[in-house]
């Protein structure tokens, strides 16, 4: 079975439409990347993803996206438990103007946990998972905003772990990284990949070979062509595809 | 920068000039000009402060000796008095020797204070003329009565009028910021675009309605039901004012509160949502602790445009310059007060120069306000770089 599936997917901002019929299926344990050209859609799918386009006013969605086999639009679905399955990075670090601790506290609290230990432990845990823990753990009662970028983007992917998801969604996590940070995020997204199943949004191609097992391409809302990430860098069926990553485009 | 010096300097001005009409009450001696008040020449007591002269006349002091003279009881005497001691025919028919008459009065009784017109007052005047104390800061700050019109000796005390002022204001934002917090929230953050685009410029045509409107709404509508509700004898009470500039207050809660919230980044709001937090979560956990300097500021500037309120609390609160005990006595709050009082002065009078200090007091105040509005936006300004 399936982690992720979307089947014939349409989605409308108002009158407009951004993506075309889309189908993927996403198997457990994997990192899928999304590439394409800016505008393309990439943020628009991935978004389905945790119902995070819902905010929007005025969006339709027809087709079905599918999460561990239960169609995740369909009635009876609480958005909230969701999305405690399924975490989110974003572009830019965003962590909250808290500490270092309440910030990867934040979704457990919110989920009505109020043992002081086992928060503890959990918050721990998730920072040591990101490697952050020898950098941070000195300073847990410090405003978040005192870290380095990189290091508020790891700490908004422990924020993400701590609450035990099994999908993360990341929207290119890097793009506002040094090439030192980036290199460790890329490193952490590979060892999270045993635990969790990942799709991330890469503006960037060679970081879609290093980290994903599968890649999507997507050109004006439609889905071209999706594949094992290396059949698509070394040998893709569409021309589309190959003109995009020898960088004739985009 | 042009502009915020071109404000300070107006702002200076605006001091200096209450301040110079105000300054001189404190120069003054309370009683009114062409009067003196008069003892017998061997009472001992050689001065009285306003406040005591007060009380004697209002009979609340009846002996001597609780200002510093002998155990006698006094003896109130008024101009109107001299038929019960004199005939017409002693006085004479053009009062040509009232001067005497007085004279010999305030001799032979040695208990007697009187006060009378200084044309009156005998070339050889057997008695001693009292001295009154000037209108000392304490008076001022501290009086606890405002009688401007009193006799002999006006009551200056604006600590009721200041206490009344902030009373109602403090009710007023106590009733608005619960209500003002949730319509912005509504604002902000539920109702949708649509809904969002009809509700603002209601909000803000609220603000525009003159104040004298509001007092009408308050005087027909809040003071009648407050009257029954709490079964009082009248209905114009601290609460009526609280009520009426809560609801003016409103639009300034709501408009501030609602942009600074609707300036919390994206970013925070999607953090938290993506976390599995309910929108209620990401509402009092993010955006209203993001948006606090902007609701403070709100609040405040709501306050300020309470404090500063006048036609419409003049028109509800009842106006009793007494010490308020509880929100259901009437109050007077000092703009009120300037409002209804300065007509009646005359120019340079003592009873104008105390508007006037009122004036400045008022003016410290909102003052105050704004430099703390100011702080807090800037320590916002600060927060968000
Ligand atoms: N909130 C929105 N309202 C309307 N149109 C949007 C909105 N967000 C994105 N779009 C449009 O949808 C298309 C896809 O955008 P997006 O998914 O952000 O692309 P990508 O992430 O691939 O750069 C673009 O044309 C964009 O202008
Ligand atoms: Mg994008």
């Amino acid at each position: 079975m399936y982690k992720i599936e979307s089947k014939n997917v349409d989605f409308y901002y108002g009158p407009s439409q951004a993506l075309k019929n889309i189908n993927i299926a996403i198997r457990s344990n994997t990192v899928t990347a999304l590439i394409g050209p800016s505008g393309c859609g990439k943020s628009t799918y991935l978004r389905l993803f945790n119902r995070m386009n819902d905010l929007i006013d005025d969006i339709k969605i027809i087709g079905q996206v599918m999460i561990d086999g239960e169609d995740i639009y369909g009635k009876g679905i609480n958005v909230d438990s969701l999305r405690k399955n399924v975490g989110m990075v974003f572009q830019k670090p965003n962590p909250f103007p808290k500490t270092i601790f309440e910030n990867v506290a934040y979704g457990l609290r919110v989920n009505g946990i109020k043992d002081k230990k086992f928060i503890e432990e959990r918050v721990e845990t998730s920072i040591k998972q990101v490697v952050l823990w020898d950098e941070v753990k000195d300073k847990l009662k410090k405003s978040a905003f005192e870290l380095s970028g990189g290091q508020q983007q790891r700490l908004c992917i422990a924020r993400a772990l701590a609450i035990q998801p099994s999908v993360i969604l990341m929207d290119e996590p890097t793009s506002a990284l040094d090439p030192i940070s980036t290199a460790k995020v890329e490193e952490l997204i590979y060892e999270l990949k045993a635990k969790y199943t990942i799709v991330i949004v890469t503006h960037n191609m060679q970081q879609a070979g290093r980290v994903s097992d599968r890649t999507a391409f997507f050109y004006l809302g439609e889905l071209v062509e999706y594949d094992e990430t290396k059949k698509l860098f070394t040998n893709p069926k569409q021309e589309r595809t190959q003109n995009y990553i020898t960088g004739r485009f985009g | 920068m042009l502009s915020s010096s071109i404000t300070s300097l107006t702002v200076l001005l605006i001091v200096v000039f209450l301040f110079k009409e105000g300054i001189g009450l404190f120069n003054q001696k309370p009683v009114e000009p062409g009067y003196v008040i008069a003892i017998n020449k061997n009472n001992k007591v050689k001065e009285l402060s306003s406040v005591q002269l007060k009380n004697i006349y209002d009979q609340k002091i009846t002996h001597w000796s609780e200002v510093g003279g002998t155990h006698d009881s006094i003896v109130l005497f008024q101009l109107e008095d001299i038929s019960n001691y004199y005939s017409d025919e002693q006085i004479g028919d053009n009062m040509q020797n009232l001067g005497t008459c007085l004279s010999r009065l305030v001799d032979s009784l040695p208990n007697i204070i009187a006060f009378f017109p200084d044309k009156y007052l005998d070339k050889k005047f057997q008695g001693t003329l009292l001295e009154v104390d000037k209108v000392s800061l304490a008076d001022f700050f501290a009086g606890k009565e405002w009688i401007p019109s009193a006799k002999p000796s006006a009551q200056l005390g604006v600590l009721p009028l200041i206490l009344g002022t902030l009373w109602v204001s403090l009710g007023a934002i106590l009733l608005a910021l619960p209500l003002g917090l949730a319509a912005a929230v509504y604002m902000s953050e539920i109702a949708n675009e649509r809904v969002r685009r009809i509700m603002k410029p209601l909000i803000e045509l609220l603000a525009g309605i003159p104040s004298v409107v509001y007092g009408f709404f308050g005087l027909v509508i809040i003071v009648p039901l407050i009257q029954k509700t709490f079964d009082l004898p009248v209905g114009e009470t601290g609460l009526a004012g609280s009520i009426v500039l809560g609801i003016m207050a409103l639009p300034t809660i709501i408009t501030i509160s609602e942009d600074a919230m609707r300036n919390t980044p994206r970013a925070m709001k999607e953090a938290s949502l993506a976390l599995g937090a309910s929108r209620w979560q990401t509402i009092y956990k993010v955006i209203i602790p993001y948006s606090i300097s902007g609701i403070s500021a709100g609040a405040i500037l709501g306050i300020g445009r309470a404090i500063g309120e006048t036609m419409a609390v003049l028109m509800v609160t009842g106006n009793a310059a007494v010490i308020p005990h509880t929100i259901l006595a009437p109050v007077r709050t000092i703009p009120a007060t300037i409002a209804a009082e300065l007509g009646e002065t005359s120019n340079g009078g003592l009873h104008y120069k105390a508007l006037f200090a009122l004036g400045c007091i008022l003016f410290l105040i909102t003052l105050f306000i704004n430099l703390t509005v100011e702080f807090i936006s800037n320590r916002q300004k600060h927060n968000k770089n």
